[in-house]
């Protein structure tokens, strides 16, 4: 066999507490299209990032086609011939195309002499775009064309894709497809990251599976089928629920064809979502970031209002009520972003408790704050769900991820909710934190609240609902009962195509 | 090198030093100034923020003017104040101080000169009421069109000046004037004047609500729930939606309350100090107020003290004018250097600054 384009050898990354990567080892081949497979929080970025020469692995080496490769710097990356396109773009909406690209190069020539060149490169691998236009108007897929074209310009040898295809539409990613075949044709190699399994079926012919930061799987994606390959992705052993199946109670939460519009301009809009939640029970909401989470939630919070009949509490409708009223009435929500949409990162955990909790558990009496009944909760809080805080005063931005994601949590369950929704519940806490949110959770229904858990983590989700339905392009699959659920049955719904729509549909 | 580095939590001390040390900083950089324009900084200072209040030559006139010139800064800042810590940007308090004094004007003149108690309190009514209509224009239009506040409420001031001068030239002048511009001498006028409570004191009704307001917009942050949403609002926007918060219902209701409080103090301004509707009514009250709000930390009792100063700096910046020459621009420039001032060390509630030595090079580049 030829040498390698890329050559990994035992990386291993340790940021305190957690190790992002253990002992990754893997090859990429010249005009080779790489997978690199993995729930969130496996530590793909970290690998990227280390190739990239954003970060430096504690331990291993890297060969670029057998000669050493430690890349200080993306500068320095670059020049060995890697470029990479971030999930989430860098660049400036008030300039032109050609200006941003010439933000992100390193020797750019004169911005006509560019101008040209990217037109050339675009037509080259049929990639429209108009030099001169505002980066504000342009779609996203746009948007990732003009981060393409600019790691194009470089004449790269390894591109890397991170999640490429997120914010794209089905027609975007055939158009981008065919661009990476192209460049594979020319010789070129690809790092290709992402979760969507039939994406990397049709794309790569090589795939590195990654869990918990070490290589679990290699696969050859052609060969393998959705579900062994999210098998690989997750482990192969399905968690049962450890409580009794408790009796279905009265259906507290109803949610019937709710479709609104996402506030956020790269957000997805819902599209006909019906689900229903009884007392006593766990919804598990799967998918992957970005296709209506944030917007599930703000729907189900009242952040985003709907027509009053979609969403139902106990029968009532509560579609047009804000947040207040819906707390007034036992529905209370989580949300994922803990600092700046769960907590105000500069104020006391004394003041964010009130933020929720100023109605339910009166801590305002005719518009004035208690404040002493408000460190008092704050206290509670604290003390019942184990935050690790010198005090009440201390600000939200001061706590670790884990310990203000215990205080976000165990504020809305301290208020005995008849429905509570969380979003991300454990995303990013360490091991012992989430267990015992998740044990939380648990409890709360047995006590007969229903509780919605939207997560990427699939094993989170085994591990607590009930009932599991995938989200994918703002569409809600069909719930179904956790026992019995086949691996393959969960690739499938994840992907979509018991929503009646596959991403490549189209 | 300088690096600046973001702490865990915002330094309180600083929080409380960044005002003093803005204002000795302006001294300095003031007393260069002066120094350029062939002035004796040290004379120039002491004029400015000594000889008001304690030479003798001075201090009886100037000390009273202290609180006339604070009143009307102190009311409009705090009604501003609460914008601001909502990050709603209402510039404009100056158009809003002027329409406030025109519709109190128009109440006083439609009564005179019949003498009623009702005619004072009515006029107070229509100054705020003015001032808040002012307002809700930029307002409404933020939350229908999602047009900038900070622009309209700006131009705004503009056109309220060119309202200022046709009262002035037409429709409010004197009739038994003599053809000068103006309108009559509200002062005169018993029913509606606004003379000072304490002879001597400078303090007039407007001083009064100065102090009321300040109480309000106190208890307001301090213990009522709009208080924390207008924080809230301000810090996290995200957050606040999520606590029920309605952003266009405080885009309203602050737009609403610094309006209305500019308002007044227009109306206590013309009633009082000012005497009567004149093309050069209005001093620039609004705009230094913004100043004050910020020098005060948005905090109602920091800007009675900011409001204080800066009432100091107008009275001592009068008296180095004519004792020392100075021209007018060069004591906006001094309080313009003050916000400056005080903005740019904000960043050290924030951030702390750490020096550092840069890396040789030879390491970097393996």
């Amino acid at each position: 066999m030829t040498t390698p384009l890329l050559s990994l050898q035992g990386l291993t990354k340790v940021y305190p507490g957690v190790v992002a990567n253990k002992d990754v080892t893997f090859d990429i081949g010249e005009g080779e299209v790489h997978a690199l497979l993995g729930e969130n929080g496996a530590g793909k970025s970290t690998l990227v990032k280390a190739i990239y020469g954003l970060i430096r692995p504690n331990e291993g080496t890297m060969l670029w086609r057998g000669q050493p490769y430690a890349p200080n710097a993306p500068a320095q990356a670059r020049a060995t011939g890697v470029a990479m396109v971030f999930q989430h773009f860098s660049l400036f909406d008030a300039m032109d195309v050609a200006e941003n690209v010439a933000l992100g190069m390193d020797n750019p020539p004169p911005i006509r002499e560019l101008a040209a060149r990217i037109t050339e490169v675009s037509n080259n691998y049929g990639l429209p775009l108009d030099p001169s236009r505002m980066v504000g108007d342009l779609s996203a897929g746009e948007r990732q064309r003009v981060e393409i074209i600019r790691c194009l310009l470089q004449n790269p040898q390894l591109l890397i894709m991170d999640e490429p295809t997120s914010v794209l539409t089905p027609q975007e990613v055939e158009i981008l497809f065919r661009t990476l075949r192209q460049l594979r044709a020319e010789g070129r190699s690809i790092l290709y990251i992402s979760h969507k399994l039939e994406e990397i079926r049709s794309l790569c012919e090589n795939a590195t599976v990654l869990r918990l930061g070490k290589v679990v799987g290699r696969a050859d994606p052609r060969q393998e089928s959705a579900r062994s390959l999210a098998e690989m992705m997750v482990g192969q052993s399905l968690h049962t629920p450890s409580r009794p199946a408790a009796q279905p109670g009265k259906m507290l939460l109803q949610v019937t064809d709710l479709s609104v519009a996402s506030p956020s301009q790269f957000g997805t809009s819902l599209k006909g979502v019906s689900l229903s939640v009884r007392a006593g029970e766990i919804l598990g909401i799967g998918g992957v970031a970005g296709n209506g989470q944030d917007e599930l939630l703000g729907a189900l919070s009242g952040e985003i209002r709907a027509p009053a009949e979609a969403v139902r509490m106990a029968g009532e409708p509560v579609g047009h009520y804000g947040p207040n009223a819906r707390r007034a009435m036992g529905l209370l929500c989580a949300p994922e972003e803990r600092l700046g949409h769960a907590a105000a990162p500069d104020m006391s955990l004394t003041e964010n408790a009130l933020l929720t909790g100023a109605w339910r558990e009166k801590l305002v009496t005719r518009g004035f704050v208690s404040w002493g009944k408000a460190k008092g909760f704050a206290e509670k809080v604290i003390e019942r769900f184990d935050v690790r805080t010198p005090g009440p005063w201390v600000a939200a931005r001061a706590l670790s991820g884990g310990n203000l994601q215990k205080f976000v949590i165990g504020r809305e369950i301290l208020q005995r909710p008849s429905v509570l929704v969380v979003n991300q519940p454990t995303w990013g806490v360490d091991a012992s934190a989430a267990a015992s949110i998740r044990q939380a959770l648990l409890d709360l229904a047995q006590a007969g609240a229903a509780v919605v858990v939207i997560s990427q983590d699939l094993d989170e989700i085994l591990e607590v609902a009930d009932n599991f339905a995938a989200l994918n392009g703002g569409r809600l699959s069909a719930p179904r009962p956790v026992q019995g659920l086949t691996m393959d049955q969960i690739g499938l719904m994840l992907g979509g195509a018991e929503t009646g729509e596959t991403d490549v549909a189209a | 090198m300088l690096r600046l580095e973001k702490r865990p939590s915002p330094s309180k001390a600083w929080n409380y030093a960044t005002p003093v040390v803005a204002v000795l900083l302006t001294m300095i950089a003031g007393g260069i100034l002066f120094t350029i324009l062939g002035k004796n900084p040290f004379e120039a200072i002491k004029l400015i923020f000594w000889d008001p209040l304690f030479s003798e030559q001075f201090a009886a006139y100037s000390r009273p003017q202290l609180l006339v010139k604070a009143g009307p800064l102190i009311l409009i800042a705090v009604g501003l104040s609460i914008g601001f810590r909502a990050g709603i940007w209402n510039i404009g308090a100056e158009g809003q101080y002027i329409v406030g004094a025109l519709c109190a004007a128009a109440v006083a003149l439609a009564f005179y000169p019949a003498e009623s108690v009702l005619v004072f309190p009515l006029m107070i009514l229509a100054g705020a009421l003015g001032g808040w209509a002012w307002a809700m224009i930029p307002a409404i239009l933020r939350t229908k069109f999602n047009t900038n506040e900070i622009l309209v409420s700006l131009l705004l001031v503009y056109v309220a000046e060119k309202l200022l001068a046709a009262a002035a030239t037409g429709f409010m002048r004197n009739p038994q004037g003599a053809g000068f511009p103006g309108s009559r001498n509200i002062n005169q006028y018993a029913s509606a004047a606004n003379h000072e409570i304490f002879a001597g004191t400078g303090l007039h009704w407007g001083g009064v609500a100065a102090f009321i307001a300040v109480l309000f917009t106190y208890v307001m942050l301090q213990r009522h729930i709009l208080g924390f949403q207008v924080q809230l609002a301000g810090q996290a926007p995200r957050a606040a939606r999520f606590a029920g918060v309605a952003p266009a219902r405080l885009v309203l209701m602050c737009m609403g309350i610094s309006g209305a409080f500019a308002g007044m103090a227009g109306m206590f301004e013309l009633a009082g100090p000012a005497r009567l509707i004149s093309i050069d009514f209005n001093a620039g009250y609004g705009f230094t107020a913004i100043i004050v709000a910020f020098l005060g930390r948005l905090n109602p009792i920091g800007i009675v003290l900011a409001g204080l100063l800066l009432a100091l700096t107008y009275i001592g910046g009068e008296l180095a004018q004519f004792m020392l020459n100075l021209p007018a621009a060069a004591i906006q420039v001094f309080q313009g250097m003050l916000l400056f001032f005080l903005l740019a060390l904000d960043v050290l509630s924030n951030y702390r600054v750490r020096l550092f030595l840069p890396q040789r090079a030879t390491t970097e580049n393996v």
